[in-house]
């Protein structure tokens, strides 16, 4: 165990603790950026793909993980932030006004939407936006003019000062400029949750009546979060698009929403690092899938290819697998292993036991 | 007259969505949060009728299969209670939204490997027989939709208001820590409650399949019957069914002076004007937490 | 003048009359307590003066000020703070995090500037930690800094949900059952506290209390009620001789009630 002396309160108030851990992530952050040099293009490709993910994670991860106002129509802000970024860089805007205007406007769009929704308990919320959700697709369709309709709209390259950021021309400069806008967005969010808004809500996913008794405007609150939220998740969505190239409304489909859900809670909700694990799994899993099925089908020849729907079976089982046995998810497991091998050998069995809370309902008791 | 038409129509189709929805509720109540599965019963229930009466599978006669698919969905829904959804008892609501949008995407992968993608179509007695008067086409299936949702729907209320296991969960739907306190086994009631959605949803799966094809993904009308369930205020048996009528209803009406958008969005526009001038619902039961 | 003036105060949830008719006032300084027995309306009271509930009738002022149309998260900025019965902490936070969030109504920096973590942000949060640093050193929570609260022995919980009161600053402190479920010495701690509060931090202390030994110890005026009605007002022996409080409490004169 690291013991740190503190001779002020700024060891506390600081991203980390000590000088290691701000060294694993200069470390880490380093070989991301070397990463282009290392792999090739297919996994360089995959890698963007996935701090896509990890981007639209956080920002689910606001509201789910961080304020407990759990999304299922997420895709919705994706397609918002995919569209508008799209549209206004089709009618000559530059990316770097496009991007954050995307980012905006499905921030508001989220914030205005959850206005009335936060009155609702739990799970009111969520259902809301699944019908928001059904509601933008349907008006992606309608707006033909600007979202191109059911035929598609085209993500133009990206280029700053005569740079281009083509994601299959230019491809390390296209991964950089994620890299660039994941690390910046972790920046922000890391410092929003060591500040009061990120603390005010913590109050309000753990106890609505103490956050009101200690100040806090919970509807502002929510809202706020929510927006954010859906800000974070709208730029994802503009780079998905450029990711992706030339899209339409389907690539913004329910199961979106639901493998988003499935990044946060597999990833370890309340914990930023939460959203990067649960996207390295999610994009990482039909690699696994594939490789797996070559082996197999070169030593047995079995063929398992051709049975559809395999790889959302498979994240169903592991979901189902891990909210029972890991709620706190791969970094709450994470953080147990670690544990344990600080206090060595002074864990005891019972030391990370679940507690039970069987009276927790809502209902009035 | 087409008007007319439309809404008989409408109403067979919300008897469905109102019986999908029932099967919310029943699950609302008793483990308080909402099984998005349910719609993927449905559809399982639907095809273990398909697959044990239709002349080219099973071969059995209509009315055997479909008791053997209630019977197998019961059984179905009380062991995910039993193996799975217990497990996860106090935990927040949302883990359980979480679980079973999983377990809706097994049953799609069970379905879709034993009868594939390509929709099917359930052999039935009355398949195309129509009745005609007044200028109006009602078909049999639509009348036996709306006779059977009339039929289980009185029969679930008398089950709740008069026999005794009923009385028991309706106590346990209420209070559970209190039911828990006074004897009530809660846990088992629990289970039969799953088992009974089960069985529900296969009902609704039937009648669905007596109107046209099914295949894996029919199972997104859960979405639409869990609107319904909404606008009837998620802890009603009578406003879930009602929640159903109206969508039922409404959708093809908007669909015939609207733009067909527009009629998709419905159910939900009507879902999201409820909640948000009733928060609770129609038939709100929501009470604030006591502190 | 008063500090808290509650007039004709009264709220019915349906048929319940949870309380029906309450009046009384608390001087600055002071340490008042409100007894009765179990449903009697005593946390009703406490709902209605944060705000939580809506009166059906009656008024509330503070500070020479009608509170009675505010919202509950305005409460805390006027300076009341509170605890509750059933202890409402942020369960997956530790006890540092649960007194920092305290001192949300002294903050002034807005999410952008949060986000950014601007120069000014990074100070305010060494003001609040000092802040919370004399709390924790007040109520001897030092060993449990870093603590999540969903671990801890229910005695310190209820001790952080002091601690996160006084964080706020409040000019007055209402204290729900503060030492029920307390061992003899903790709730022996409870009262120096308390004593500490009024003496030290120059605290206004409302407070709701079956331990008649604690409220006799620590509190200058005693208001008993019943079934949502007032019975008698004075200091804790003269309500606890009062005929009327003595048949509310079936018979059984003074001592613990519940
Ligand atoms: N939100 C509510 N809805 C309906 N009834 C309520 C509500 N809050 C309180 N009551 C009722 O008001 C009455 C007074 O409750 P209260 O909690 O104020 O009692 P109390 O004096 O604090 O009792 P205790 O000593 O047990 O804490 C009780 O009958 C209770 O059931
Ligand atoms: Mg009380």
């Amino acid at each position: 165990m690291r013991v740190v002396f503190k001779k002020s309160y700024d060891p506390d108030i600081d991203l980390h603790e000590h000088g290691w851990s701000r060294g694993k992530i200069v470390v880490l952050l380093g070989i991301m950026i070397l990463l282009p040099f290392f792999v090739g293009e297919y996994y360089l490709a995959e890698a963007a793909n996935t701090l896509i993910w990890a981007l639209a994670g956080m920002g689910l991860m606001i509201a789910v993980g961080h304020t407990g106002q759990v999304s299922l129509g997420h895709a919705a802000f994706l397609a918002i932030g995919a569209y508008t970024d799209a549209a206004l860089m089709n009618v000559g805007m530059p990316f770097w006004v496009a991007l954050p205007a995307a980012g905006i406007v499905a921030g508001v769009f989220g914030a205005v939407i959850a206005i009335p929704a936060v009155r609702m308990s739990g799970i009111y919320l969520a259902i809301a936006t699944l019908a928001v959700f059904v509601i933008v697709e349907e008006l992606v369709i309608l707006l033909e003019p600007i979202t191109g309709g059911v035929g598609g709209i085209m993500a133009p390259t990206i280029t700053f000062f005569g740079i281009s950021f083509d994601r299959y021309g230019e491809l390390e400069n296209f991964y950089w400029l994620t890299l660039g806008i994941v690390a910046l967005v972790t920046w922000g969010y890391a410092n929003l949750m060591r500040s009061p808004t990120g603390r005010s809500f913590l109050a309000v996913r753990d106890s609505e009546v103490s956050a009101r008794a200690l100040g806090i405007n919970v509807t502002r609150t929510k809202s706020l979060a929510f927006g954010l939220s859906s800000g974070v998740t709208g730029l994802a969505g503009a780079l998905m698009g450029h990711y992706i190239g030339f899209f339409n409304y389907e690539l913004f489909s329910i199961f979106i929403s639901i493998n988003l859900l499935l990044v946060v809670t597999i990833g370890g909700l309340g914990f930023i690092q939460g959203a990067f694990l649960g996207a390295i799994l999610i994009t990482g899993m039909p690699q696994v899938i594939a490789i797996l099925r070559d082996n197999l089908n070169a030593s047995t020849g079995i063929d398992i290819g051709s049975i559809p729907g395999l790889d959302t079976m498979l994240f169903s089982v592991i979901l189902i697998l891990f909210i029972i046995f890991e709620p706190t998810g791969l970094y709450g497991r994470w953080l147990k292993i670690r544990t344990w091998f600080e206090i060595f050998p002074l864990a005891r069995r019972d030391m990370f036991r679940r507690q039970k809370s069987y009276l927790k309902t809502e209902r009035m008791k | 007259m087409e008007l007319l038409q439309l809404v008989i129509g409408g109403l067979a189709n919300g008897c469905i969505y109102g019986l999908v929805a029932l099967g919310f509720v029943l699950i609302y109540k008793a483990s308080e949060g909402v099984n998005f599965a349910q719609g993927d019963m449905m559809m399982l229930g639907a095809f273990i009728a398909l697959g044990l009466g239709n002349s080219e599978q099973a071969g059995l006669p209509f009315g055997l299969a479909v008791i053997i698919a209630i019977v197998l969905m019961f059984g179905i829904g009380w062991g995910v209670e039993r193996v799975v959804v217990r497990r996860i008892f106090g935990q927040p609501q949302f883990a359980l939204v979480i679980l079973t949008i999983a377990l809706g995407f097994v049953f799609r992968f069970v379905a879709g490997s034993i009868w594939g993608y390509t929709p099917l179509v359930l052999e039935t007695p009355f398949a195309g027989m129509n009745l005609r008067g007044g200028g109006i086409v009602i078909s049999v299936s639509d009348l036996v939709t709306i006779a059977v949702t009339v039929v289980l729907t009185l029969a679930l209320w008398a089950f709740f208001a008069f026999t005794k296991i009923g009385l028991a969960a309706q106590a346990a739907s209420q209070n559970q820590m209190a039911a828990y306190i006074v004897g009530v086994p809660v846990m088992r009631i629990n289970s039969l409650i799953w088992g009974l959605s089960g069985a529900v949803a296969t009902v609704a799966g039937v009648l669905y399949a007596t109107r046209g094809a099914i295949d894996p993904n029919i199972g997104l009308l859960g979405l639409k019957a869990f609107a319904a369930a909404v606008i009837g205020g998620l802890g009603s048996l009578p406003g879930a069914l009602l929640g159903g009528l109206i969508i039922g209803v409404v959708e093809p009406v908007a669909g015939r002076y609207a733009p067909g958008e527009l009629a998709k969005m419905s159910p939900y526009i009507i879902m999201l004007l409820v909640l948000v001038t009733r928060p609770g619902g129609l038939f709100a039961q929501i009470q604030m937490k006591k502190v | 003048m008063s500090l808290l003036q509650v007039k004709d105060l009264a709220i019915h949830f349906g048929g319940v009359k949870a309380v029906d008719g309450v009046s009384f006032a608390v001087e600055p300084g002071e340490v008042f307590a409100i007894i009765g027995p179990n449903g009697a309306g005593k946390s009703t009271i406490f709902n209605l003066i944060s705000r939580i509930y809506e009166p059906t009738r009656g008024t509330i002022h503070f500070d020479g000020k009608d509170i009675t149309g505010l919202k509950a998260h305005d409460i805390a900025r006027l300076g009341i703070a509170r605890t509750f019965q059933n202890i409402e902490l942020f369960d997956h936070s530790t006890v540092l995090a649960n007194l920092l969030m305290g001192r949300h109504t002294h903050s002034t920096t807005n999410f952008v500037q949060n986000m950014l973590f601007m120069p000014k942000v990074r100070q305010a949060e060494r003001a609040h930690r000092k802040r919370v640093e004399e709390v924790i050193a007040f109520l001897e929570l030092e060993a449990y800094r870093k603590k999540m609260i969903a671990g801890l022995p229910y005695g310190v919980r209820k001790v952080v949900e002091i601690g996160r009161a006084l964080a706020i600053g409040p000019k007055l402190i209402l204290l729900d059952e503060p030492a029920s479920g307390l061992s003899v010495e903790e709730s022996q701690d409870v009262a120096f506290w308390i004593e500490d509060m009024r003496r030290d931090m120059g605290l206004t202390v409302l407070m709701v209390e079956h331990d008649m030994s604690l409220v006799t110890q620590v509190s200058d005026r005693v208001l008993a009620v019943a079934n949502g009605r007032p019975l008698a007002m004075g200091t804790a022996h003269e309500v606890q001789a009062d005929p009327q409080v003595q048949a509310a409490y079936l018979g059984t004169p003074g001592e613990e009630a519940a």
